[in-house]
């Protein structure tokens, strides 16, 4: 576009975009920083987003760039999709748009190094710019079909439980060592045009092969580390390109990305490359010993459900994504806003892993008009156990599985729950006896202080909020 | 072999910039922050601007075409579903307590 402008501004031009980068990395960073507190995080999206919008205009000026058309149209039909898809989720669905999202934006990143090559002769390059543009090329795809399979799973096109061949683990190290081989030979000699198709579609291959053994339960933490590539991708697009707000923007990201990847870990007691490459979930050893047969569970029903929540000081609420899959968050709040009229506490205590990603369950509580200021981390809520009067546990199970703390065998020992143990009465919304995601059977169930509530959690929540209306 | 040193300096303070913002992160924020970090690494769309319209080659410039629609469903798509999360996160009513 600069060739519009007269020529005595047209040799400030590329410093003043320069400039403008630098006023769009400001952006992203207060962005970020604003995201800290539910208060401002709203403006700090808009400020991030208002950083893109700078950074794209500026560079429509970029003397480099001489015509429009393809520029048009791509972000007319991106624009298009993006807002279509991006107001018609689910908010339950929104572990699968965000793996979608990654996906095109890694799978873009790729284009763009596979883009950089193809318009240059491949002598123009000298090799450090070629091992960036393997780099990209390889992490970008990664992101690209990984993500895509990453959907497939939450969305159930794809089974969940681990897909994998004998040897998957090794099969898959020894592809990405070739894939490292491809690189330098690529950047040595780069006018074999074979070396970098190999390299290209080796690359799509990983993504696919690396998730595909992931179970479903992992896809918080695959999610996570997915969207660290992406970042890592676009960072390594602005080494390609020689653009510091690529390098800079992805960067963040990609340490965004990683920190969750570690945040989501630790919620589950796994390490990383335990979630990539070990089995977990169908695993029949190490389970609770199910000799003891004589274990007997109480069953309770919606009116003294009721009573017990009516009458009580404080009630927490520890929900699942069972919870979710019910529907059932409405019927919850429903409940919840009965009991505060009443004048009891009520709180939601909200295990890192209780939803398909990273504060999955808040948003979908958000969404349910439950206040913020109610929802409390793990940390925050397990000191508040032992005088907490009722605890109502729906749609979770393994997250509050004593086991974890008590039974040094089980396939979660160790990861951190939330302690409902503690509390004085607790109460199970379950559909039936069936064990939780990890196939452990859970203790708490057995409790002399629990209760089951049988059926679904919706219709039982409905039931429970108009039991709690006759009290009076 | 300056460029790549400059950048790699660039890289790795700006991620240590990202794991010091972001490890203050609430976890009752995490989805939003995952999306709005997912809209930001759309930025690749700068690059794809320059493919697309820098190239002299149509096969080049086709190939910019289809990195901007994927950037742009990131970036577009990112930020609106962010925004849509964000508004609903609200503070307790005054009257409701």
């Amino acid at each position: 576009m600069s060739q519009f402008l007269p020529e005595f501004i047209q040799e400030y031009i590329p410093n003043a975009i320069q400039i403008a980068y630098l006023i769009a990395t400001g952006f992203f960073i207060v962005g970020i920083k604003r995201l800290n507190s539910p208060a401002t995080a709203r403006s700090g999206n808009q400020y991030a987003s208002f950083g893109m919008l700078l950074g794209v205009v500026v560079t429509l000026f970029d003397r480099e760039i001489i015509s429009f058309e393809f520029i048009i149209a791509g972000v007319l039909i991106g624009a298009v999709i993006g807002i279509f898809a991006a107001k018609k989720v689910q908010m339950t669905a929104m572990p699968e748009m965000v793996a979608l999202f990654n996906g095109s934006g890694g799978g873009a990143s790729a284009l763009v190094a596979w883009g950089e090559f193809s318009r240059m002769d491949p002598l123009f390059f000298d090799i450090q710019s070629l091992v960036t543009i393997g780099l990209s090329i390889l992490i970008g795809s990664i992101t690209f079909t990984g993500s895509l399979v990453a959907f497939g799973k939450l969305s159930g096109y794809v089974g969940g439980g681990r897909i994998a061949l004998p040897g998957q683990n090794i099969i898959n190290l020894v592809l990405t060592f070739v894939a490292f081989a491809f690189i330098i030979w690529f950047a040595v000699d780069p006018e074999y045009q074979l070396v970098f198709w190999l390299l290209f579609g080796l690359a799509l291959l990983i993504g696919i092969l690396t998730v595909l053994p992931i179970g479903g339960a992992d896809m918080p933490v695959v999610i996570s580390l997915l969207n660290s590539y992406s970042g890592i991708a676009a960072s390594m697009a602005g080494f390609v390109v020689g653009n510091n707000l690529l390098i800079i923007s992805g960067a963040l990201v990609g340490a965004a990305g990683l920190i969750l990847t570690n945040i989501m870990c630790k919620a589950m007691n796994r390490t990383l490359p335990n979630v990539l490459f070990g089995a977990f979930g169908g695993d029949a050893t190490g389970l609770v010993d199910t000799g003891d047969t004589d274990k007997s569970i109480q069953q309770t029903f919606p009116d003294d459900v009721a009573i017990q929540c009516a009458y009580a000081k404080k009630v927490v609420i520890a929900p699942g994504y069972g919870l979710a899959v019910a529907q059932a968050q409405h019927a919850l709040k429903e409940v919840a806003s009965l009991l505060e009229e009443r004048g009891v506490t009520v709180k939601y205590g909200i295990h890192p892993v209780a939803g398909r990603m990273p504060g999955h369950m808040n948003v979908l509580l958000a969404e349910a008009d439950v206040p913020y200021d109610q929802l409390k981390d793990m940390d925050e809520i397990n000191p508040d156990f032992p005088t907490t009067d009722v605890v109502l546990i729906i749609g979770a199970n393994d997250v509050v599985n004593p086991a974890a703390k008590t039974t040094p065998g089980s396939p979660i020992y160790g990861m951190p729950i939330l302690n409902v143990d503690e509390a004085r009465r607790t109460i199970v919304f379950k559909r039936s006896m069936n064990p939780g995601y990890a196939g452990i059977d859970n203790d708490l169930f057995y409790n002399e202080k629990n209760q089951m509530f049988f059926g679904d959690a919706k219709k039982s929540l409905q039931e429970l909020a108009s039991a709690i209306k006759e009290l009076d | 072999m300056e460029d790549l040193i400059f950048n790699l300096f660039i890289f790795v303070l700006a991620a240590f910039i990202g794991f010091e913002l972001i490890s203050k992160v609430p976890p009752t924020l995490h989805t939003p922050l995952m999306s709005g970090a997912n809209a930001i690494s759309g930025i690749t769309l700068i690059g794809a601007l320059i493919i697309a319209g820098g190239s002299e080659s149509v096969y080049s410039q086709w190939i910019g075409l289809a990195a901007i629609i994927f950037a742009t469903i990131n970036v577009a798509g990112g930020f609106m579903v962010t925004d849509r999360m964000l508004e609903m996160f609200k503070k307790k009513k005054e009257d409701e307590q």
